[in-house]
């Protein structure tokens, strides 16, 4: 059946590895960039899925022997290159912003999830919150 | 009995709109509702206790096998009687003692035609969804409204503990369900299951029980859920919800009594609870709390009886759950009166109060004397029964059971003797109470459950009657050679007078209360079910708090790390334990893949390691232009033209946007061994997929879809099977896909465009413009002829002759090859996408040259309007079919003879695609506005929280 070749191989895995690179980086733009990668990535794998290249699926084109390439996936990929397009504005549009507000486009830890973790401590440290219910003889009653 | 239940819930809707009119007449109005269940019970009962029964069904989604399974049999009958006769009691009573409540009304009802529903579900899953409906409203009327702290944790921790019994009993239901298969109770009960998972079914089945009727260990939450007002207690954790666990025991035992853990269970947990909650209660001193755990102890007694799977404790627990709903209802009540004329439940501040008070004094003795267990009341009748039953129990562990059940009725005794003592005696150094005058109807509610217990006890042949035939069910075991009748007098037997010695004794206890409180302080204490759900509560608090320091670090770039190395790991590594047949590889299927494979994974590992930010971009449309050529390759041009079009415009729209960041990335360079692992991490990931990649390509099995989308593609009228994919045969996804795209621009241009403050900030004048100032007369290129109006009004620096004269001579050209692709695209490669986005382009191009949207796009009508207006098309092109009685998105072709062009062939998906170019332009020009917005508001970088205020004017 229909195989990927070595070549195609290796420029997936190129441009997945150089994708998932950018997007671990502490700069926003450069994930951004990753992102717009690994667009490129997807939409080649989801083409090459349909079989080695062929005739465009444009009637009518093939001659005696040849092949058409596989419609199917050449129409998801153009859908995907079209959202992939939003996407990228509207996370050039949040890198934009961000640098307007912070004055800088990096992507720093989040201290709030730190703090989550440690709310237990600050609670038992601090005034001890209401928590045991009377329920021994003389108590709970004139409610 | 669905109109019965949908009644309740219709009133219940219309109730806290009559509250605000009637404040009594709401209730009144409530309480029709369940006398009308018990008057259609009544005219049922005889014909159910003759052996007919009363099924009803309701199929709500047949399709799915969803049906509401609705059946009146005996054990539903009592349940019914009790449910809806103690529910219109308390629901008069609420007519004194919370006039004007709209919202506990409508949820009181509601509660009432749910628990109606309970205990006629013939269905599993229908049964616990009422189960679970009890327990949201009983959350809701404990927590009242919300506004006390003691409320809330008393509503929560019922919430929690009811409804984590209720998965599992959930999960028990479904296990049941697949062993016998079926979801039926009746079908159940004619078929028992055995085998396999049944005895887990069991267990989970009894946790849920155990759960709803406050067995230890999941007794806490109700003496803690007294703090709801004494109607809902009297009703929901007296008569009705807590009896959901004791009537799903007594529901199931004829079907599961011979399963492994449950009768052993039964009767451990129920009699431990009896004994136990029966202590706890001995040494309240507020009168709820003491009944309260009285309701704790009785329900372990009934959960023991009707669990125990035998004829005569089968009688026994029916007739001990009709008088406890009777005696119970009626002590909270009684409490609720003392409490509202004197204002103090506490037993220690009230004496004399059974002179003041005495049609009350007498109503509330002969309760307790029937939760104690004399004659000739209804407690008295069960009393008997369960020891006899207990006693000739044809099964081992007879004895140690009645021992329990005469320990639990010697401590009720003391303790019924205690609320007695307690509500209306006269205590020395206690000043007599002085009540205010009870209002009737608060008092005759309570009279009318009292009298329950001698009707009941003294007309027992009706009872024996009501509660027989479900004791001669299939499946309980009967005691061979000892046929027990329901009657006052079965001459001196040894359980008569073990239960006489237990109420003697248990008015010794009270008697010498003083020194068995003394010996109960000195006893360890017990373990305490409070306790046990706080720790279990704080345990799960603290897990979480773990779970959450030790996983949620706050660096994305460890988040993502670790996603990837599951993708690595998990797939990836089934790849490599299982791995596929390998295919036969080629090197490369055409040549041509070789130079451009070449150039893309060059431009790759410059765009890795680039650090100024223009090169990245320009190596990512380097990037992009490779791969569209490798579409090309691949066969499929639509996709390249796209791929070209949209990267051209990614790359234009991302410089403009980075004009303004720093030039450089910050932060600059990460420690090499971040960079090292990020590196492994990422080509690990990356050779996953491209393993992957090839592995999954080769088992492809089946390409006919393809063949025959090429075939049929001119049935659509158009020749290119993209083309007709795309609004055709997937159109429902392109109109999907536009619609997607529409938010993001829209997204995208409220971000970009926002304007912080009105006011413009002044950008000093920048190195070019004075070295443009210092040699004015070199500028040769300036043109001097208006090639485009907008870029005149421009700083001759920024003016270029080569652009003003190409733009302005291909303007025009542009639009029409757009305008020429989209309708080209039903036989060539194009379509909407590509003509839109070249449209989108020229108008991109003219904004390059004269920095001016508005110029650019000079037309009265707004970006906003021209996206919408494709999107609305494409959406009526979707539609229009319907009129003409065709699916959504039909597509019709028709033949027009037009003038010099002859027969033209149409298909009404065209104006589908134009749609699709229209939208695709206007989230261009949006884009190109909003950059020119984010432009306008300035170059100057503010910090967010330094900037001025906007001043008053």
């Amino acid at each position: 059946m229909t195989t990927l070749d070595l070549v195609m191989a290796l420029v997936v895995g190129g441009l997945f590895a150089a994708g998932f690179y950018l997007l671990l980086d502490r700069s926003l733009m450069r994930i951004l960039l990753g992102v717009i990668v690994l667009g490129h990535a997807a939409n080649l794998l989801l083409l090459l899925t349909g079989g080695p290249p062929g005739v465009p699926p444009v009637l009518p084109g093939a001659g005696a022997g040849e092949r058409y390439a596989d419609p199917l996936p050449q129409a998801m990929a153009l859908t995907a290159i079209v959202i992939t397009f939003g996407i990228t504005t509207l996370l050039l549009a949040l890198v934009h912003r961000a640098w307007q507000l912070d004055g800088h486009d990096e992507v720093r830890d989040d201290v709030e999830d730190r703090r989550i973790g440690t709310v237990q401590d600050r609670e038992e440290s601090g005034p001890p919150l209401p928590t045991d219910r009377d329920h021994e003889p003389g108590g709970g009653s004139g409610r | 009995m669905l109109a019965l239940f949908a009644l309740h819930a219709a009133v219940a809707a219309f109730l806290p709109w009559l509250a605000a009119r009637a404040p009594r007449g709401v209730w009144y109005v409530a309480a029709l509702v369940p006398l009308a269940a018990v008057g259609w019970a009544a005219w049922h009962t005889g014909a159910v206790l003759d052996g007919g029964t009363l099924n009803e069904t309701l199929s709500w989604a047949p399709a799915l096998n969803l049906t509401v399974e609705l059946r009146l049999d005996p054990l539903s009958l009592l349940m019914v009687y009790v449910v809806s006769g103690v529910g219109a009691l308390v629901l008069l009573y609420c007519a004194r003692y919370l006039p004007g409540h709209g919202r506990e009304a409508a949820l009181l009802l509601l509660f009432a035609g749910v628990m109606f529903g309970l205990v006629t579900a013939d269905q599993l899953i229908a049964l616990y969804i009422f189960w679970e409906l009890t327990s949201v409203i009983s959350f809701l009327l404990i927590a009242g409204r919300g506004e006390g702290a003691d409320h809330r944790r008393a509503a929560e921790q019922a919430l929690l503990t009811t409804a984590a019994g209720g998965l599992a009993m959930l999960f028990g239901f479904i296990l049941l369900g697949i062993e016998a298969d079926t979801y039926r109770i009746s079908e159940l009960l004619a078929e028992p299951p055995s085998g396999g998972l049944t005895w887990l079914a069991a267990t989970l089945i009894l946790v849920g029980a155990f759960a709803k009727s406050a067995q230890v260990p999941f007794s806490a939450w109700l003496p803690a859920a007294m703090v709801a007002p004494t109607p809902v207690s009297a009703y929901l954790h007296a008569a009705a919800m807590v009896k959901a666990g004791v009537y799903l025991v007594g529901r199931l035992t004829p079907a599961l009594e011979g399963v492994g853990p449950w009768r052993p269970a039964v009767l451990a947990f129920g009699l431990t609870t009896m004994v136990v909650a029966a202590w706890s209660a001995l040494r309240q001193n507020d009168l709820k709390l003491l009944i309260a755990y009285g309701t704790v102890s009785e329900l372990g007694m009934l959960i023991a009886l009707l669990g125990a799977g035998t004829r005569t404790s089968a009688l026994a627990g029916e007739e001990m759950l009709l008088a406890h709903a009777a005696f119970k209802s009626s002590l909270f009540l009684t409490v609720g009166v003392v409490e509202r004329t004197t204002g103090t439940r506490d037993l220690r501040r009230l004496s004399g109060l059974g002179r003041r008070l005495p049609l009350l004094t007498v109503a509330a003795t002969v309760s307790a004397a029937s939760m104690a267990g004399l004659p000739p009341l209804i407690g008295y009748l069960g009393k008997e029964a369960a020891y006899d039953g207990l006693w000739h129990a044809p099964f081992a562990g007879g004895g140690w059971a009645v021992a329990g059940l005469a320990l639990g009725s010697l401590l009720t005794v003391a303790y019924s003797a205690r609320f007695l003592w307690g509500a209306f005696a006269r205590k020395p150094g206690v000043p007599d109470a002085e009540p205010k005058p009870a209002a009737p109807g608060l008092v005759w509610p309570i009279c009318l459950l009292a009298a329950a217990a001698p009707v009941l006890g003294l007309w027992y042949e009706g009872t024996a009657r009501l509660v027989e035939p479900y004791a001669a069910t299939r499946g309980l075991l009967a005691e061979p050679g000892h046929g027990y009748a329901v009657t006052l007098w079965h001459g001196i037997t040894a359980p008569l007078l073990v239960s006489a010695s237990m109420i003697v004794l248990g008015l010794a206890v009270h008697w010498a209360r003083r020194p068995v409180a003394r010996v109960g302080s000195r006893l360890p204490r017990l373990p305490d079910s409070q306790r046990g759900y706080d720790r279990t509560v704080h345990g799960v608090d603290h897990a979480a708090t773990w779970l959450t320091r030790h996983t949620q670090v706050g660096s994305l770039p460890f988040y993502l790390t670790v996603l990837l190395l599951t993708v690595i790991l998990v797939p990836g590594g089934t790849l490599l334990s299982h791995p596929p047949d390998w295919p036969e590889v080629v090197g490369w299927h055409s040549v041509a893949q070789i130079p451009l494979s070449v150039v893309v994974l060059t431009a790759l590992g410059g765009l890795v390691v680039a650090r100024h930010r223009l090169t990245a971009v320009l190596l990512v449309g380097a990037v992009g232009y490779g791969v569209a050529a490798l579409f090309l390759v691949q066969g499929a041009p639509d996709l390249a033209l796209t791929q070209f079009l949209v990267e051209t415009l990614t790359v234009v729209v991302v410089v403009l946007v980075l004009r303004r960041l720093p030039s450089n990335f910050t932060p600059e360079r990460p420690s090499p061994r971040s960079r090292v692992l990020r590196a492994a991490v990422a080509l690990a990931a990356g050779g996953c997929v491209a393993y992957f990649a090839v592995s999954a390509t080769a088992v492809r099995q089946s390409l006919e879809l393809s063949d025959t989308i090429i075939e049929r593609a001119p049935e659509t009228g158009a020749n290119n099977a993209v083309n007709a994919l795309l609004v055709d045969f997937r159109a429902l996804d392109t109109l999907g896909e536009i619609s997607v795209l529409l938010v993001t621009a829209i997204g995208a241009g409220a971000l970009l465009g926002y304007r912080s403050s009105r006011r413009q900030w002044p950008t000093g004048p920048s190195a070019g413009s004075r070295a443009a100032r210092a040699f004015r007369g070199i500028h040769w290129d300036v043109p001097r002829e208006p090639w485009l109006p907008e870029a005149d009004e421009l700083p001759r620096r920024d003016r270029s002759l080569l652009l003003e004269v190409v733009v302005r001579a291909l303007f025009p050209a542009v639009l029409v090859l757009s305008v020429y692709l989209l309708f080209a695209g039903h036989y060539r490669p194009g379509g909407g996408f590509a003509g839109g986005l070249v449209a989108g382009q020229a108008f991109t191009l003219r904004y390059l040259v004269g920095r001016r949207a508005e110029a650019a796009f000079p037309l009265p009508i707004t970006p906003r309007a021209v996206s919408g207006g494709g999107l609305a098309l494409a959406a009526l092109v979707a539609l229009g079919p319907l009129l003409f009685g065709q699916p959504p998105l039909y597509s019709a072709t028709f033949t027009l003879g037009l003038p010099l062009l002859g027969d033209v062939k149409i298909a009404t998906n065209i104006f589908f695609d134009l749609g699709v170019y229209l939208l695709v332009l206007g989230v261009c020009l949006k884009l190109l506005f909003a950059l020119a917005q984010a432009r306008d508001a300035g170059d100057t970088l503010v910090p967010y929280h330094d900037r001025p205020r906007r001043v008053p004017r």
